[in-house]
């Protein structure tokens, strides 16, 4: 699967995207939250509070139980500021 | 008509081809934004706009669509700038073109406050401080709700 990270989540994990394969045991979004944060303290900062993160997979806005699968392009990134 | 990209716009030769050959049309709405100079009690210097390829472009084609679906629209157009920009630098276009004036006003309202609570973009700032990201305003939410309540003009 296809990770892609945007702003401040970008510059927190210092990856702007990565491949990975899909971890076990992880089924939802929030599934893969939790496995990223193990990775380290950038991680663990930049998914901190996931009340100023939003999710997409597949370039569709989703919550946090939404299934996750092989193959996934999933972003995360903070309240869009655009406009 | 979606259109992200990196360089400026003619705001004139935009709306002037929104609108050519269609002579259904009664009016024109648009709206401009630009990089101001201030944030809060800061000066902002520059900057960055990030943004998500493809989604950017998928999430500006949702809004558009929901927008035609809701008032009679002859053409829409929404232009969204990324990169390095500038104080007095235009950001974004938005224009409304129908037979009648309520409905390319509501709709051009609709389509900049749905856009800056959906489009994936994000805003850096450099500032005196450093650089730094903007954040989301409990405002736009509030704008971008009010359209939740159908009153569509006919």
């Amino acid at each position: 699967m296809k990770l892609l990270y945007f702003a401040w989540l970008r510059t927190r994990t210092g990856l702007g995207e990565e491949e990975i394969a899909l971890p076990q045991d992880v089924r939802t979004v929030r599934d893969l939250v939790d496995w990223l944060r193990q990775r380290g303290p950038g991680f663990s900062a930049a998914f901190e509070n996931m009340k100023v993160v939003r999710a997409a997979v597949n370039q569709s806005y989703v919550q946090l139980d939404h299934p996750v699968s092989e193959g996934d392009e999933i972003a995360f990134f903070p309240p869009v500021t655009g406009g | 008509m979606i259109k992200v990209q990196s360089q400026d716009f003619d705001i004139g030769a935009e709306l002037a081809a929104l609108s050519h050959g269609d002579t259904t049309i009664g009016g024109v709405t648009s709206f401009v934004g630009y990089v101001r100079d201030l944030a809060g009690d800061e000066s902002v210097s520059a900057m960055t706009l990030e943004h998500y390829p493809g989604m950017t472009e998928k999430m500006l084609g949702d809004i558009e669509a929901r927008a035609q679906a809701r008032w009679p629209l002859a053409a829409t157009l929404i232009i969204h700038r990324y990169g390095d920009l500038k104080p007095g630098d235009r950001i974004v276009l938005v224009a409304c073109a129908s037979a009648h004036r309520q409905a390319s006003f509501e709709a051009c309202n609709f389509l900049i406050d749905w856009l800056k609570t959906e489009a994936p973009f994000w805003k850096q700032e450099r500032t005196a401080a450093g650089p730094r990201w903007v954040e989301s305003r409990a405002t736009d939410a509030t704008a971008a709700q009010r359209w939740q309540t159908p009153k569509p003009a006919k």
